[in-house]
Order: C-alpha cells, then structure tokens, then sequence
C-alpha cells in the first residue's frame, strides 16, 4: 500500500515544530513535501514547553548565529496574513536577565558584552531600572541585562499553523503514522523513502524531524545521532491580570543550559502569557523518558519563581507539565545532510531551543535542498560530528 | 416528596449549617460540596469569564475543567465542585480572573 502514490521529494519524519517549520520552507520552495509523525501535530516536545524565542541564553558561536538569523525569519512568519488571522500569540516582549548578586551580575555584563559583539542587542539595566521594566521584581536583586529580540509564541498553535500553510501549498500531513523503517537503495545505504504502519512512501529525502526521538529514527539507517531527553517542568499558574511583561530569568540560566550533568539543575524562567496564566519554568535532569511528577522539582520552581516575584507566593499554581528537550553532548542541532546515509537529512537535537531555532533550521534546509549555498555555515551541526568522538 | 439524590439513596444527614453567597445566606448539608449546595439552592452561575464576562458554574463537575471557580473568603480560583465549606464561609461570585489588580 502506498501512502502517496507519485511519491514526494522531502518526507519529515516528525510534526512538530521544527519538522513543521521545514515542511513549510520546503514546500514554500517548490518541494513536494510529506510530514509523517506517529502522533499528532506538536505531540511531542512542542507541545511540552514554554515557547521560548531567545537570543539571550545563547554564547557567541554557531548556535547564536542561528538563534539571531531564525529571530530575524520568526519576525517575518509573525506578519504573514495567516499567522497573524490564527494568532499564535507572538510577542515580541523581550527578555530580562536578572542577577541577584554584584558578582553575579558581573558576570552577565561579561557575557552580554560578548553577545553584543555578535550582533545580540543587548542593554544594561541598573537595580532601579529593574523596577521600571517590571515592576513586581524583587527589590533584593543588583541588576540585570535586558535583550529586545527575545520574543515568545504559542509553539503548539504555531506549528500547527505552519504545516497547515504547507498543505495550502501541497504538502501532505500523516499523523497516526509510525515510521518502522527506511527504504533503502540498491546500494543498501542510500535512504530512498519510508515504510510506515499505513504503507510507504517514496521520498528523494528522508528529513529526521523526530527531535528527543531522532537517535530511533537514525538507528533505523543504521547511523549514529547521540540525541538524549533532558526532562524539563512547567508549573501554571492561576490566570492574573497583567503582573509580568517580559520573559524574565536569573541569569544562573545560561549556566544551566549549557551545563552537561545529568542531575537536577533548576533556575527560574518566569514569564506571562497572552491567556492570563504565567508559565514557570526551567528544570533540567536527565532521567531517561520518566513522566513521574516530581514534587521536588516543583518545589525548587515555585521557590526560584517567587524569590524573583514575591507577589507570586500569593499565587496557586493550576497544574505542571514535562516535556523531554532534545540533548546533545555539544549543546548543537543536527542539522543537514549525513554522508553516511545519502539521502537522509537531520533537523534535531534543538535541545530547549527548538522553537526558536525552527524557521532558520528550516530556511537553511531548504537552501540544501535547492542547491543554494545556505546562509550560515552548516558544518558545526553536521550530524555524522560524533563518530570517533570527534565533536564530543 | 420530590425525589433528590437525598430520598433516592435514604440519606439521614446531619444537621445542615449556614455559609453566605453574595452577602445572602446559603444552607450547607455535611459532606457537600459548595457546587452541591449552590445547586441545591437554584444557584447556577457563580463566575464570569475573564474575556466575555460570560456566566460559569459546574462543567465536568469532577475537578477536571476548572469552569466552576468562585472565590471563598476572598481567595479566588476555588474549584466549587471539590471544596467542601464550613460554617460561616463567605462565598462570593467571581468576577474574571478573581485578583482584581495585582
């Protein structure tokens, strides 16, 4: 059985963001494009996070490069008609990175100074300008650093906007359908398309969008790709009228998400949403696929949360939620072609950045695809990096 | 005598007490909760919607939905399906998200 008899020349395996926001720079370049997921669209880690668009948390290297040209594409999506009739809740509202002690802010004048030098706009923010930015922050803090192209969107809703824009442009959806292998050519390594749970489907390439999943997804071409869960919780709030207008976050953050153990780090990232509730994140452990809720976890949140709001010890928490970011020994995506599987490509391993890095790990692919030198050099994510230990 | 969950099952409840909704007094049976006695008392709405200041009361009815807020003893954002009162409890409508201005 064929799921698409004439075939396609691009099958995503995956349909969350960061396969969405492919399908749609491919087809929007003329591809014919298949995404296949064996959920639903944004079912996976898409779903499961803050939809976060940061430049701030990121060190000058290739990961900033992306983060800065992908915020440049994300301001573009949020005009088109179609994002902004279904409103994804796109907000430009900048981020706040905060510090609570002179060392500490010290520190994160260091780090934005180099940001600054790669092209991140970045402004110093004295103690009394805290309270003018928002004003319900903790009084106790020194300072902080406060970054205008931080943006926030509604990740879930966006990336089913942009698979449905795809479709208006050809694009063909397969939710509920499971990839269980790869076709291979005559030469046994060439990936021609995919057999799936409902038939299969021939593609020119196959693209691994698979995200915290993607490692599944490589093994099936019998290749390498070290992406790990690195487990995050959410707690909701109550929906409050407006108390917090940025993305705000102690600047332990940048720490933690550059950090590689696997024990539980927490540094709260606390921000509003357009729907009243205010979203408080960020937890970091690698505990394989565990769901279990973890009381401590949402503990340290609440505690880190409200050491920056105290108005927040007022506040109930609703309900959490978890979700599994992709994790890469190196901290970078995956993203291109793998010269040990032609044929295959990989757009994975975002790690909690994916959202933001989705339309520029979609643009850049497209490029490939289309024979065009991409805009940033590729070769930092190249996904075969890890054999012989190489970019480990 | 209409039938009521109470006649139906043979309950013999203990000896109601008061609490007050909106200022007016609301009697309570032991073991219900506050959606079980502003029901028994006709009272249907007790929230108006953040956006559309649209009435609310009990949805799902098991503590799933979160539509049946009501703010009691001025907290707000109580589910009135779960929350049991106890005497003297001022339960008052909820108006929006409840905090008025943080």
């Amino acid at each position: 059985m064929d799921l698409q008899s004439e075939g396609c020349d691009l099958a995503i395996i995956g349909a969350g963001m960061t396969g969405a926001a492919c399908a749609w720079y491919a087809a929007r370049a003329g591809g014919r494009v298949a995404v296949l997921d064996r959920g639903a669209v944004a079912g996976g880690t898409t779903g499961a996070g803050e939809g976060n668009l940061l430049v701030s948390d990121k060190e000058p290297g290739p990961e900033l490069d992306l983060a800065l040209l992908s915020t440049r594409l994300w301001r573009g999506l949020a005009e088109e008609p179609w994002f902004v009739a279904a409103s994804a809740e796109y907000e430009a509202k900048g981020g706040l990175v905060v510090a609570s002690r002179p060392d500490g802010l010290a520190a994160l004048e260091a780090f934005a100074e180099g940001q600054r030098r790669a092209g991140v706009e970045a402004e110093s923010v004295s103690a009394s300008g805290l309270a003018e930015l928002e004003p319900h922050l903790s009084p106790e803090l020194a300072g902080g650093v406060y970054y205008p192209q931080d943006a926030q969107v509604q990740p879930a809703r966006a990336a089913a906007l942009l698979i449905r824009d795809a479709q208006r442009q050809g694009a063909r959806l397969h939710t509920r359908t499971t990839v269980t292998a790869l076709i291979r050519g005559s030469d046994g390594r060439r990936v021609e398309g995919v057999v799936t749970d409902r038939g299969t489907l021939r593609a020119s390439w196959v693209l691994n969008a698979a995200g915290t999943w993607g490692g599944e997804i490589a093994r099936l071409a019998d290749v390498h790709l070290p992406v790990l869960p690195r487990r995050g919780f959410v707690l909701v709030t109550e929906p409050l009228p407006r108390l917090i207008r940025h993305k705000v976050y102690a600047a332990d953050y940048v720490a933690d998400v550059a950090s590689s153990s696997a024990a539980l780090q927490s540094s709260a990232v606390v921000e509003g949403t357009a729907a009243g509730p205010v979203l408080i994140g960020a937890s970091r452990e690698r505990v394989g696929f565990d769901r279990t809720f973890s009381l401590e976890v949402a503990r340290l949140l609440a505690k880190q949360a409200i050491e920056l709001f105290p108005a927040l010890s007022q506040v109930k928490v609703m309900r959490s939620y978890l979700g599994f970011r992709p994790y890469m020994p190196d901290h970078l995506p995956a993203i291109g072609p793998d010269p040990r599987a032609p044929g295959l490509l990989h757009a994975c391993g975002h790690e909690g950045a994916g959202i933001g890095l989705a339309p520029a790990t979609g643009h850049l692919l497209a490029q490939v695809l289309t024979g065009k030198t991409p805009d940033l050099d590729l070769s930092p994510f190249r996904p075969e990096r890890f054999e012989d230990g190489a970019g480990a | 005598m209409r039938r009521n969950p109470l006649t139906l099952v043979g309950a013999r409840p203990e000896p109601s007490f008061q609490v007050t909704f909106d200022g007016a007094p609301l009697d309570v049976l032991p073991g219900q909760t506050i959606a079980a006695a502003l029901w028994s008392d006709g009272i249907t709405s007790w929230r108006s919607t953040r956006v559309e200041g649209r009435p609310r009361g009990v949805f799902c009815g098991i503590g799933v939905c979160f539509d049946c807020l009501v703010t009691v003893n001025g907290v707000p954002n109580q589910r009135a399906c779960l929350v049991p009162p106890k005497p003297g409890d001022e339960i008052t409508t909820q108006r929006g998200d409840g905090h008025g201005a943080v």
